[in-house]
């Protein structure tokens, strides 16, 4: 109990603990991150051939690098648990912060789901060499998340370090498997003569509809934020751990496409499941194969593992200002980890992990990410005009505002649209599901909240009001 | 091997399950609901980096 209240002139209340670092925010990024280089990115050449997967990976990575600036800027100032909620609560209100705080729990909840279902598909792959077809996926899949979870609840020090442990060693795999391939260390050479032969199958729609799976390269990397409340010093941590992540993912999904896309015909590689492990089995070194299966395996760990430490500090956050009922928002008395939420958000991920078809649960992933990054949009355009610069004190000024804002506002739209060109009902559903939740929290909810309470950061008054 | 995995990863799925489930119930009965849900947003910010200019 000694350590429940650190100074004795304030009262006894239970925080989490600010014990990470920038290494752990880039851990926590890319981490969420980096198995996207290992799957799902590659539908993007399904989709359009070479070519168009090399301009989603870049189209992409700008949306993505607009996304890290613009969120290190804001996140820098408002340094709090629920990351975008916490942004939308002070710089939009309290039905933004609502939606904002859904899209976070649905997204990395959703993904964390997906991350189980692909570590039970890989063990079945595995099985299936050995020669043991048609393994029963469910108990490692619920393995997986039971382990992930528990882990989370203990501490989130031990959490993400684990994290940069295993994520390190997954983008370290995809850099010896280009420097081996690079040097010659495998037994077919790289062809790119698809891209003079067969440059674009589809045609420009082709480009358009691939960009949907190039978010699969970057996708969550905006979740660095949730450990705001937990980092020794957030407004240095945070945007120095976000850019040094979205770095990484540049270089790693440049490389990926390279190596794959060299490696296999397009045809084979619009529709594997495992590109790069793929890859390296077809350079015939039984040690890349086997250090790009550990790859996978880890990335995919990673990847459940952040999402369980960001949706539970969402859940958490709105939780504590009673837009969820306010049990979720305890805090460990030992651990400081909000506990209740990482259980209760267990059932939720087993549920999806078990019941759902992975392209459904991947897309309502995506889905609830790219409505969080339309509302950077003007939630950026917002902040700088309520607070400009010199109002307040910022860890990191983002260069050529709006330009930013403008680029990321056209790339969500695009990206609707390519979205909408393959899962129209699921992106009509899932509007329709925030729409009946805001009507629930507007008319249910929002007399619970202790709307003096809300607004936490000691801000001067916005200009204009 | 594979079924003993299997058998194995339910074991240890249902072991952490409990872990944390016998946690949450010993610490929900053992503090005060109250101290529990006590943590403050923005507590960081106010001791800690003012924003001043």
């Amino acid at each position: 109990m000694d350590d429940i209240t650190s100074a004795a002139a304030e009262p006894d209340r239970l925080r989490l603990l600010r014990v990470l670092g920038p290494s752990h925010v880039w851990a926590l990024g890319v981490g969420i991150v980096l198995v996207g280089e290992y799957m799902g990115w590659n539908f993007s050449v399904g989709k359009g051939g070479m070519i168009a997967g090399l301009m989603a990976c870049w189209v992409a990575g700008l949306l993505y690098t607009c996304v890290a600036m613009i969120d290190s800027e804001v996140t820098s100032t408002v340094a709090a648990a629920g990351g975008q909620y916490a942004q939308a609560k002070h710089i939009v209100g309290p039905l933004m912060a609502f939606n904002v705080g859904l899209f976070l729990v649905m997204a990395y909840t959703m993904l964390e789901a997906a991350n189980a279902i692909t570590v039970g598909f890989l063990l079945d792959t595995v099985a299936g060499m050995q020669g043991q077809a048609g393994l029963n996926q469910q108990p490692f899949i619920v393995l997986a998340i039971m382990f992930l979870a528990w882990l989370n609840y203990r501490g989130v020090l031990a959490t993400l370090t684990f994290n940069l442990v295993i994520t390190a060693v997954a983008f370290l795999a995809i850099v010896a498997l280009f420097v081996s391939v690079q040097f010659g260390a495998s037994a077919v050479p790289l062809d790119f003569s698809a891209i003079t032969t067969d440059p674009l199958p589809y045609g420009w729609v082709g480009i358009v509809a691939s960009l949907h799976f190039g978010l699969w390269y970057y996708l969550g990397i905006e979740g660095t934020c949730q450990a705001a409340e937990e980092v020794r010093s957030p407004a240095r941590s945070l945007p120095y751990g976000t850019m040094a992540g979205i770095m990484t993912l540049l270089v790693a999904a440049t490389m990926t496409w390279y190596i794959c896309s060299g490696l296999m015909p397009w045809e084979y590689l619009g529709q594997a499941g495992t590109p790069l492990f793929d890859a390296a089995r077809v350079t015939g070194s039984t040690g890349l194969m086997i250090l790009l299966f550990v790859g996978t395996a880890f990335a995919t760990l990673a990847s459940a593992n952040g999402c369980i430490n960001d949706a539970s500090r969402a859940w958490f956050s709105m939780s504590r200002d009673r837009y969820l009922p306010s049990w979720f928002g305890a805090v460990h008395p030992v651990y400081r980890t909000p506990y209740r939420a990482i259980v209760f958000l267990v059932p939720i991920a087993l549920i999806f992990a078990l019941g759902a078809p992975l392209d459904q649960v991947v897309t309502f992933s995506i889905l609830s990410g790219l409505l969080g990054y339309t509302f950077m949009t003007f939630n950026m355009v917002m902040f700088r005009n309520k607070w400009p610069l010199g109002k307040i004190k910022r860890g990191y000024v983002h260069p050529f505002h709006p330009l930013p804002t403008i680029v990321l506002l056209i790339l969500c739209s695009t990206a609707y649209f390519a979205v909408f060109l393959g899962y129209g009902t699921q992106l009509s559903a899932m509007m329709c599901f925030y729409i009946i939740a805001s009507l629930w929290f507007h008319f249910r909810r929002y007399k619970f909240v202790r709307r003096g309470d809300q607004f936490t950061m000691p801000w001067p008054k916005p200009q204009g009001y | 091997m594979w079924d003993i995995l299997e058998y194995a990863a339910w074991a240890l799925s249902a072991l952490f399950g409990v872990l944390m489930l016998a946690d949450l119930i010993r610490i929900d009965s053992t503090y005060d609901n109250e101290l529990l849900i006590s943590s403050r947003e923005g507590e960081i910010e106010a001791t800690a980096e003012r924003h001043e200019i």
